[in-house]
């Protein structure tokens, strides 16, 4: 990887704010986001006390659960010089959210600025910090990107990933059609509202079939698992993954939602299954729109 | 739908994409509005001398059974048999028609759209596209329906013919009208006039011709001066439909002067609060920068899923969702404002620059305070969160769990049910997870290198 840490000079001390999605479901993004952060030429530290960011409190109007959390999450990471996390939603919490659900706190106020300040999404941080301008992996396919809406209108993030992927050797980028579209994940609305969240989704995952990627990235486990989760449900056959497992080479895993052996010798009629569902998919989203 | 919808999103994109200084009439925009608002009781007597001199009357009603009998009184006192009605949500919003049709009056809407949904007995499903949700076919059996009188073999099956019909329909009304009621996209203190854009010219041939002009409009809508107006103006039509200027914008100001060649005898303005001023105070005092433009509406994913009928009401979308509650309550409306992604769209195509996911969360916060969400749901988050606050218990916990999901998972990599959480399962499957937590694989990773 292009690391370019100054000779003789430590760089600097981040802490990883895994996310409780990260920590539950996908540890290989973890290991890959510290791979990066360390090719980058930063130090890094995983602080043990952490779970969330204290979204599923702060979007439900539980602001009392939210503040504590918060708190914690404050008192854990304010000794690092930057908080990063695989994630435009937790970070945007950090970075937006933290310094008004505290604005009116005596003892936090400042600090929750002070750690709004300095904490950043994985990939934003790895270009814009860290000044990381290639990375040292291979991944051959074409890959389509689906920005988070955190990422994209919370914390401006658009260049970075699109940037850092495209120096993968042998992956091209198609991009998405309506790419400024949310996927219908939101946290708990997608359990609480599930025909909306999946009306949402299945033009979304229209579109990304519409690109003919072989692998649909971003850099929100949440999206990823919602839009994984169709897909799965709908044998569509296209593979999901974190943005930070194909920028850091570490794709031997299975994909999200994917099985964990290779079947072999049904490609043909998983093809076929492929086709059929994706045409089903298209009716049904001809259908939701229609009732609009 | 998706056609319209998509017309909506690309002609405002190039809109605003041929006007640089958009962002600087934005922040302008924001601003002088925050400033209206901050002193509305200085604008709003500044604008009622000003209506006074110009030889019309205001009356103030502080809800919407007030604005409907004040209305209805200046109809009764000038024996109107026939209203005719520009397109006016707040009309819509106080129940207007409905009203005076009890009292015995005939209330027709001139607004091509509005008119289709009276006929059909309905409310308009998009604040500035009122039958979004309908196509040509629907809307010509409709016609069919209520115009028995016309020629049954006449082509409807064009959009230019239906407009033909309508207008035929209602130049006869506009003419008969004893009175005409229209609202306000915009109220000007500096000389009390009533700004209203459309693209028909129905506003004018409502507001112009019957005898009386009565104007309904909501306090919010003030702006201290004209060249405030025009900042306004050049943000709304751009956001609204993607032009530059509407086909029609036109100034009111008071009933007929001497030399003028027409307008009206009399004129009311009638000011509706309904909840407004308490709004000024609270944390959703953002939300009367609103100027009725729909941008948020169109790029909204759930309204695009769910149209704006699902609603339940007068202002669907995500202004809708901030406005709603206020008007009919949290415990009525509120699925409103927790039926969102949070996707932001809306915050970031909005010309005055109202967070509208904020507020959207601020009336979480009073729906949870009021002990409103299911049982299930709040028994559920009260446990995640006492795990969250104690991360050693937490992390037992999630170790335990991602074994049990993980193993569920199997080979497919994915679990089509689970058991108490349908709501994910119904359709999609939940991605296994890989095996053990990252933190528990972190500790042991660590313990290796020692």
């Amino acid at each position: 990887m292009n690391s370019t840490p100054v000779q003789g000079k430590p760089g600097p001390h981040v802490g990883l704010f895994v996310t409780c999605l990260v920590d539950l479901f996908r540890p290989s993004v973890g290991f890959a986001a510290i791979k990066l952060l360390e090719a980058g030429g930063a130090q890094v530290e995983v602080p043990r006390a952490q779970t969330c960011c204290g979204q599923p409190a702060y979007n439900s109007g539980d602001r009392k659960n939210a503040v504590a959390i918060a708190k914690q999450v404050i008192e854990t990471f304010e000794r690092f010089d930057y908080v990063v996390a695989p994630s435009g939603s937790c970070a945007g919490m950090l970075r937006l959210h933290y310094p008004r659900l505290l604005a009116d706190d005596p003892d936090y106020a400042e600090r929750a600025e002070a750690i709004a300040a300095k904490s950043y999404e994985l990939t934003s941080f790895l270009v814009g910090v860290l000044g990381l301008k290639e990375v040292d992996a291979t991944y051959v396919g074409t890959v389509t990107y689906h920005d988070s809406c955190s990422s994209l209108r919370e914390l401006g993030v658009k260049e970075a990933p699109r940037k850092l992927l495209l120096s993968v050797a042998g992956l091209s980028l198609v991009e998405l059609a309506e790419s400024e579209v949310c996927c219908g994940f939101g946290g708990a609305f997608a359990v609480k509202y599930p025909e909306i969240s999946t009306a949402i989704l299945d033009a979304k995952l229209h579109d990304i079939e519409g690109t003919g990627a072989k692998a649909v990235l971003s850099g929100d486990l949440g999206c990823l698992m919602q839009i994984a989760g169709r897909i799965a449900r709908e044998n569509a056959g296209i593979e999901v993954r974190h943005v930070a497992e194909v920028l850091a080479g570490m794709t031997e895993d299975p994909a999200i939602a994917a099985p964990r052996q290779k079947r072999e010798g049904n490609g043909q009629r998983q093809a076929a299954r492929l086709q059929k569902s994706s045409r089903r998919r298209a009716r049904r989203c001809g259908v939701a729109k229609g009732v609009a | 739908m998706l056609n319209v919808k998509r017309g909506f999103i690309d002609k405002r994109r190039a809109a605003k994409a041929k006007l640089p200084e958009f962002d600087r009439l934005r922040a302008e925009a924001r601003e002088l509005k925050d400033h209206t608002l901050s002193h509305l009781d200085l604008y709003l007597e500044a604008f009622e001398r000003k209506v006074i001199e110009s030889g019309g009357q205001v009356h103030y009603a502080p809800d919407a059974a007030e604005a409907r009998a004040i209305v209805l009184q200046l109809c009764q006192e000038a024996g109107a048999k026939l209203v005719t009605k520009g397109k006016s949500m707040v009309s819509e919003e106080i129940g207007l028609n409905a009203h005076l049709k009890a009292a015995g009056i005939e209330v027709v809407e001139t607004d091509l759209g509005e008119y289709i949904v009276q006929l059909r007995g309905e409310m308009p499903s998009h604040i500035i596209a009122p039958v979004i949700h309908l196509n040509k076919e629907t809307i010509e059996a409709d016609f069919r329906r209520a115009h028995q009188r016309l020629p049954h073999g006449r082509r409807l099956d064009q959009a230019q013919y239906l407009v033909a019909e309508a207008r035929q329909m209602l130049r006869e009304k506009f003419l008969a009208a004893d009175i005409g009621i229209t609202g306000a996209n915009l109220l000007i203190a500096e000389t009390g006039s009533a700004v209203i854009v459309t693209n028909e010219g129905n506003g004018d041939l409502t507001a112009a011709l019957p005898r009386t002009h009565i104007v309904v409009a909501s306090i919010e809508k003030l702006v201290p001066t004209l060249e405030d107006a025009a900042t306004i103006l050049r943000l709304l039509a751009r956001s609204a439909t993607g032009q530059e200027i509407t086909t029609y914008t036109t100034f009111v100001t008071g009933p007929r002067r001497e030399r003028d060649p027409d307008g009206p005898d009399a004129y009311h303005v009638v000011l509706l609060d309904n909840g407004r001023s308490e709004m000024l105070g609270n944390e959703f005092a953002d939300m009367l920068r609103c100027i009725r433009c729909g941008a948020c509406l169109n790029h909204c994913p759930v309204y695009g899923g769910i149209g704006g009928h699902a609603y339940g009401s007068v202002y669907p979308g995500p202004m809708g969702a901030v406005l709603t509650p206020q008007l009919q309550g949290i415990d009525r409306a509120r699925d409103l404002p927790n039926a969102s992604s949070f996707c932001g769209r809306c915050e970031s195509v909005c010309p005055m620059d109202i967070p509208l996911p904020n507020m959207m969360r601020a009336w979480r916060e009073r729906d949870f305070a009021r002990g409103n969400p299911p049982l299930s749901e709040r028994l559920a988050l009260k446990l995640w969160a006492y795990a969250a606050k104690r991360p050693r218990l937490y992390r037992l916990l999630a170790a335990i769990a991602v074994r049990n999901l993980a193993r569920r998972g199997g080979a497919r990599g994915s679990l089509r049910t689970l058991p108490f959480v349908t709501a994910w399962t119904g359709t999609r499957d939940l991605p296994a997870p890989q095996g053990r937590t990252f933190q528990s694989l972190y500790a042991r990773a660590q313990s290796r290198k020692r």
